[in-house]
């Protein structure tokens, strides 16, 4: 039985990811593709990134795009860190209720929803639309998967260690920075990181919130995409992906050897 | 346990941390909704902003009470008289009802796979999941025009095997809809799943084994019911979102595609009327609260379970 099982894990796998990665493979490789028809290959070539550096438009929307993303994902760690911690810390509250709906709604809210009504909330309230309403915008969404993701990491923590400094007489906020902060790190930085690529990615609610002068490259690549494929948007795109891939790599690693680390130094004090 | 770091870390330090994403989320999340039902009861106007505002509590209680009662259920009527919006919501939740189904369909056998995988390889298997999560949904949805359009990858690997004479025409249908979506929204299925599947406990399936129950009864009594957590997680994550899916519509089906998403943001952005594109968030939203109120208590009671 076990035999058979496995094959049809392996196979199961193996269908699985390809699924995933054969498009975007294919959409890495036809950037290199010395024809402009994307199907009909002529060369490998990297002409189309000296394209995709010569298009001035592209350039700034990609310069207004990191700064939103940095901006936002930075305010939503901090946020979305406050909100895990009152999510799991603090008990019971009044309007705990309607503060934990509002935590997860944002996580399913269909995008054109929550970017129609922070459109009207900008247009309601006279706030001039532009760096900021994007940015403003992207802070909501992103703080709510900052805390799903800090508070995945604090409800599997050890509150003994905490207590333990409370009861030799350290001050809450030292304990917090010094033991509760450097346990929740890896989760905190995996947030920002998180934040930072959803901000990155948003195409429908930056649509909606934008103004003039702050074009987001995914508002420019959708425009061209609407106007068919082209091999200067998958050099984009591709450039986007391997910035992502490196992004994801090096945090999981460093969440590993933080991981190991402070294995070996718990086993070390065990040790005493 | 709470009760004594509060006490310790005094009452306005925590309230602080309770205060600062509470007021944020008011005022960002909250209220924005209130505005948008607000203004799906007005008028459309040729103004900036292109809408004659129904009430507005600055004019004082008198004011705001006459003008109240002039308001209009216009836009909603108007949503219900013209089939179009009625034919895109029950096309909406079919597509997203269906993909839903078979992205459960696909994902349960590869996060199944991942949870037997040796637990050497998880990591990276579940990196292998999450990586296209974390890349640009444009780009994945984008990536599949280039495979599907006409003279397309497909079509050229296909014809060049001499299994069709015939380009198929998959982009700009609903079959290319669900293609994206399916692909789209399979990490959000997947990961819920393995999440479940892996904290299993194998010695149960053993135990089954030992007693004689064959593999696929012992997989519908066993394993199935235990991994209903994440299958509910997973199908939330996934319709919810996929009924008001925009990108998707609009890049790779036909123009006789028909979604509640992309008919908003036509209406917002090509018609610019502004009060029908919020009575159908409005409708939109009253369809969908019913899922997002169960996803939420789902979530909450994983939380409490965690705990």
């Amino acid at each position: 039985m076990n035999a058979r099982l496995s094959t049809f894990n392996v196979t199961s796998l193996v269908l699985g990811f390809t699924f995933l990665y054969l498009p975007i493979v294919l959409l890495v490789i036809y950037s290199f593709n010395e024809s402009r028809l994307v199907t009909v290959w002529a060369g490998f070539s990297t002409k189309w990134y000296g394209e995709m550096l010569r298009n001035q438009q592209l350039l700034d929307a990609a310069w207004v795009t990191l700064r939103v993303a940095f901006v936002s994902a930075t305010i939503a760690t901090v946020l979305g860190t406050l909100a895990a911690l009152t999510l799991v810390r603090r008990g019971r509250f009044r309007g705990r209720t309607l503060f934990s709906g509002m935590v997860y709604a944002p996580l399913v809210m269909p995008e054109v929803i929550t970017g129609l009504s922070l459109l009207l909330m900008f247009v309601a309230v006279n706030f001039d639309r532009g760096f900021w309403t994007v940015t403003i915008a992207h802070i909501t969404f992103s703080m709510c998967f900052v805390a799903v993701v800090v508070q995945s990491r604090l409800v599997t923590f050890d509150m003994s260690m905490e207590e333990a400094a409370l009861d030799l007489g350290c001050p809450p906020a030292q304990t917090f920075l010094l033991i509760t902060l450097p346990i929740i790190m890896p989760s905190i930085i995996a947030g920002w990181m998180l934040s930072f690529t959803l901000s990155l990615d948003d195409l429908v609610i930056a649509s909606f919130t934008t103004g003039p002068g702050a074009t987001t490259l995914p508002m420019r690549i959708y425009s061209q995409v609407r106007l068919g494929v082209t091999p200067e948007i998958n050099a984009v795109c591709t450039v986007l992906i391997g910035f992502v891939t490196l992004g994801v790599i090096t945090a999981t690693l460093i969440t590993k050897r933080q991981e190991l680390e402070r294995q070996r130094a718990e086993a070390a004090a065990a040790r005493g | 346990m709470s009760g004594a770091t509060e006490s310790r870390s005094g009452f306005s330090l925590g309230s602080l941390v309770v205060l600062v994403p509470y007021l944020w989320l008011l005022a960002f999340f909250l209220a924005p909704f209130l505005i948008v039902f607000k203004i799906s009861f007005s008028e459309v106007a040729i103004a900036q902003p292109p809408y004659r505002p129904v009430f507005d509590i600055f004019e004082g209680f008198a004011a705001t009470w006459q003008k109240a009662q002039e308001f209009s259920f216009e836009n909603y009527t108007f949503l219900f008289t013209d089939d179009l919006y009625v034919r895109a919501y029950l096309q909406s939740l079919q597509v997203a009802g269906i993909s839903t189904f078979l992205v459960l369909l696909i994902g349960y056998p590869i996060a199944y796979g991942m949870a037997r995988a040796p637990k050497q390889w998880r990591p990276m298997l579940l990196m292998l999941v999450i990586l296209p999560f974390w890349t640009s949904f444009l780009i994945r949805v984008y990536a599949w025009i280039g495979i599907l359009k006409r003279e397309g990858l497909l079509n050229l690997a296909l014809t060049s095997m001499g299994i069709i004479d015939e380009p198929l025409i998959i982009h700009n249908t609903m079959t290319a809809v669900y293609i994206g979506i399916i692909y789209s929204y399979l990490p959000f299925m997947v990961l819920p799943l393995y999440a479940a599947l892996e904290k299993m406990d194998n010695s149960l399936l053993e135990a089954a084994a030992d007693l004689g129950c064959p593999p696929l009864k012992a997989f519908w009594t066993i394993t199935f019911p235990l991994s209903l957590p994440g299958v509910i997680a997973g199908c939330f994550l996934v319709f919810i979102p996929a009924v008001g899916e925009f990108v998707i519509p609009d890049l790779l089906g036909g123009s006789d595609t028909l979604m509640i998403g992309r008919t908003l943001w036509n209406e917002f952005f090509s018609n610019r009327d502004w009060p029908v594109s919020s009575a159908v968030a409005v409708i939109l939203l009253a369809i969908l609260v019913i899922p997002i109120v169960l996803f939420q208590n789902a979530q909450q009671r994983a939380q409490e379970r965690e705990r």
